[in-house]
């Protein structure tokens, strides 16, 4: 068990440091949180200085124009960037995380080349169209339909809680192609243009105020065969190659922040006064060995990672680290209410519009329960339920 | 960095379950409850003290248990903090007894415990276990030093059947060394492991409703938040025996008292009416997690540790 970097390790870490204090400064002021087009401006900007620097597609393999890096040099990255203050991933992020991923698995040689290097170069943005109204932790029951006419996919429904849609230039979308099949094998995955007639996008306001999700309607839009990724009904496997490519790495960043708030939140109830509540500092304490623990829990996934490397095998410890994350996250942000007191009541205050949206992260990407259910069934054995 | 385990300590593991399950399987970890099987209630306290196996003692001693960090010139094998804490996660899993951490820490120091031959306890919140059975009594190594005997010692009937207690006139804090609730702690991660197991393996074979109960997820969720809360301490405990970080490790003992204490709890939920026999072992894990707890930083301290260092 060692954790120290490696000479190497450090020099990459060395090097990105430099370059990171190098360019932040030159960045252009942050679009307002609701400009959605000049944050999709803002989020592409950031990525094609990725790009030019050579950071771009860090953990990509090499022959989908990736960098290649090894699961340690991109838990680096993630932690220089975020100390740094670099901005996230954002617009990007579908691209650079997931469909890109999945083309780069599963895509043909013409469909690398068309849709990965406007991704690596901050050219075109892609959203996620899986979950729907009536497929949310059911996700494979999703009742999208696309019906072959000739070339094309004609595809009718609607899904929900798709990120940047308004700003997308491409969608993965989950279609079901065979209504007869089991639910899991008569879906496809197509990339869909966003700007192909019958396409609605509805912006959909969360509890935070804020519109980063929508809803999207579909009616009879025409999606050439050729954009179909792998297998005609073969979309489930497609999508989950890529879920399992997480490589511990999901919550780096934020894990960071987080412990950086902690530090932030102690300092200020030592000045409002209320650091001489023996509750307050005893949770401010468990705090900090909740988010030191998933440091080091991080830190344990991706060596895990890197040893399975040549594999690129799944890993369900992302499960076991995001069911304690996303709690802690929660109680971060409603001790940060404590150390507020009445001052958490303003939505102008730091970290109040921070307690709000945390409350998503034990429903997003798999809620609490379902990943319960992963972890018991995928890790212990223990049999399906009826 | 490469946070996993080298090849030797798996090795080292492996071996130190191997020796346990040959040397102190479930019949002896039956037999170290027995004289509490007969004294149910009523019993007064201090008559059925189980006994320290002494051949085991030096067994372990020819282990390395308690020498494997002095240096190869006084017969240690040089090894580091995280070996230990495998070591200890082991003794954990089965529940091992005797002052295992008071005689490894003492090894180098008092004669006699590198090799077992000598068995070293110590006093923490004006309670000793095991003072019978122990050679020498230690103090705190940061405390005036020395071997001293404890005067004006009660017994205390124990609620752990496997470790017995005295009470002791002075009211001693817990050692301020952190080695200690380090090794502790990687006892309470053994434990909290072990359990989670258990509950896991009596949920796959218990059936009722005409499924196995492993098949509700009511069962299953409870079972998943285990493995969540060992993995949690498993990450804390490592990573504070390599940095031997202070604050990591009262980090790591907060976490693993609560995955100890917690996972047995949850594990007797999931035995059901099985879990409150005294027949099942589920009891005995509880037992010793609060009796670790206890004796160890308390959550509070820990905490309060942790805050003053943000």
């Amino acid at each position: 068990m060692d954790l120290t970097y490696t000479a190497e390790e450090e020099d990459f870490r060395a090097r990105l440091r430099a370059w990171l204090q190098r360019v932040l400064p030159k960045l252009p002021p942050r679009p307002a949180p609701d400009d959605w087009p000049g944050r999709r401006a803002y989020d592409l900007g950031w990525q094609r200085m990725l790009y030019d620097a050579g950071y771009a597609g860090l953990h990509w393999p090499v022959d989908a124009g990736g960098q290649g890096a090894t699961p340690t040099q991109h838990l680096i990255y993630l932690e220089e960037t975020e100390r740094a203050g670099a901005p996230y991933v954002g617009a990007n992020f579908v691209g650079l995380l997931h469909a890109g991923p999945t083309i780069a698995a599963v895509g043909t040689a013409d469909q690398r080349a068309r849709w990965l290097p406007p991704v690596l170069r901050g050219d075109e943005v892609w959203c996620q169209g899986f979950s729907e109204p009536d497929a949310g932790s059911d996700l494979a029951s999703l009742r999208t339909r696309a019906v072959r006419d000739g070339d094309a996919y004609v595809v009718s429904g609607t899904k929900i809680w798709t990120s940047h849609a308004e700003v997308a230039d491409w969608c993965e979308l989950l279609v079901r192609t065979d209504p007869d099949a089991p639910k899991h094998r008569g879906i496809s995955w197509l990339a869909m243009p966003m700007d192909a007639p019958g396409v609605t996008v509805r912006p959909l306001r969360t509890l935070a105020g804020s519109t980063e999700f929508a809803e999207m309607f579909l009616d009879e839009v025409r999606v050439p065969v050729a954009n179909r990724v792998g297998a005609e009904h073969d979309g489930w496997r497609v999508t989950m190659v890529t879920l399992s490519f997480e490589r511990g790495t999901a919550f780096v960043g934020e894990v960071v922040a987080c412990r950086r708030t902690l530090g932030q939140l102690a300092a200020e109830a030592r000045k409002n006064g209320r650091w001489d509540d023996p509750v307050l500092r005893r949770r401010l304490g468990r705090l900090s060995a909740e988010f030191g623990a998933l440091w080091r829990l991080t830190q344990w996934n991706v060596s895990e990672a890197q040893h399975q490397r040549t594999g690129g095998v799944p890993g369900t410890g992302g499960s076991v680290f995001k069911l304690r994350y996303s709690h802690a996250r929660q109680e971060l942000y409603d001790t940060a209410a404590a150390v507020l007191g009445p001052d958490s009541l303003d939505l102008a205050r730091e970290w109040n519009l921070d307690r709000l949206s945390a409350l998503s992260y034990t429903i997003a990407a798999g809620t609490s329960q379902i990943q319960r259910d992963i972890v018991a069934e995928r890790i212990l054995g223990l049999p399906k339920g009826r | 960095m490469d946070f996993q385990l080298t090849d030797d300590q798996r090795a080292l593991r492996a071996g130190v379950r191997e020796m346990l399950r040959r040397r102190f399987g479930r019949e002896a970890l039956r037999a170290a409850a027995a004289p509490g099987d007969a004294a149910a209630p009523g019993l007064a306290a201090g008559d059925a003290e189980p006994a320290l196996d002494r051949g085991l003692w030096r067994e372990l001693g020819a282990a390395g248990f308690f020498s494997l960090r002095l240096p190869e010139s006084e017969g240690g094998a040089e090894l580091g903090l995280p070996e230990a804490v495998l070591v200890f996660e082991e003794a954990g899993r089965v529940l091992l007894p005797g002052p295992l951490v008071a005689t490894h820490l003492a090894a180098g120091e008092v004669p006699g415990a590198a090799s077992g031959e000598t068995v070293v306890t110590e006093v923490s919140r004006g309670l000793v276990p095991w003072l019978n059975a122990a050679d020498v009594v230690r103090r705190d190594e940061a405390a005036e030093g020395g071997v001293v005997r404890v005067a004006g010692a009660v017994p205390v009937r124990s609620v752990d059947p496997t470790t017995p207690l005295h009470r002791v006139p002075e009211a001693t804090g817990p050692g301020t060394s952190p080695v200690g609730p380090l090794l502790t702690a990687a006892e309470q991660l053994g434990s909290a492991a072990r359990t989670c197991e258990m509950a896991v393996q009596y949920a796959k074979e218990r059936e009722q409703f005409g499924q196995p109960i492993g098949a509700f997820q009511a069962v299953k969720h409870l079972c998943a938040q285990m493995l969540v809360r060992a993995e949690v301490a498993r990450g804390a405990v490592y990573a504070a025996a390599v940095t031997g970080d202070v604050r990591e490790i009262a980090a790591a003992a907060l976490l693993a008292d609560e995955a100890a204490v917690d996972n047995a709890r949850d594990c007797l939920q999931v035995y059901g009416g099985m879990g409150f026999t005294w027949e099942a072992d589920v009891h005995l894990h509880l037992k010793r997690a609060w009796l670790r707890a206890e004796l160890g930083w308390s959550a509070g301290e820990a905490e309060e540790m942790l805050a003053a260092a943000l």
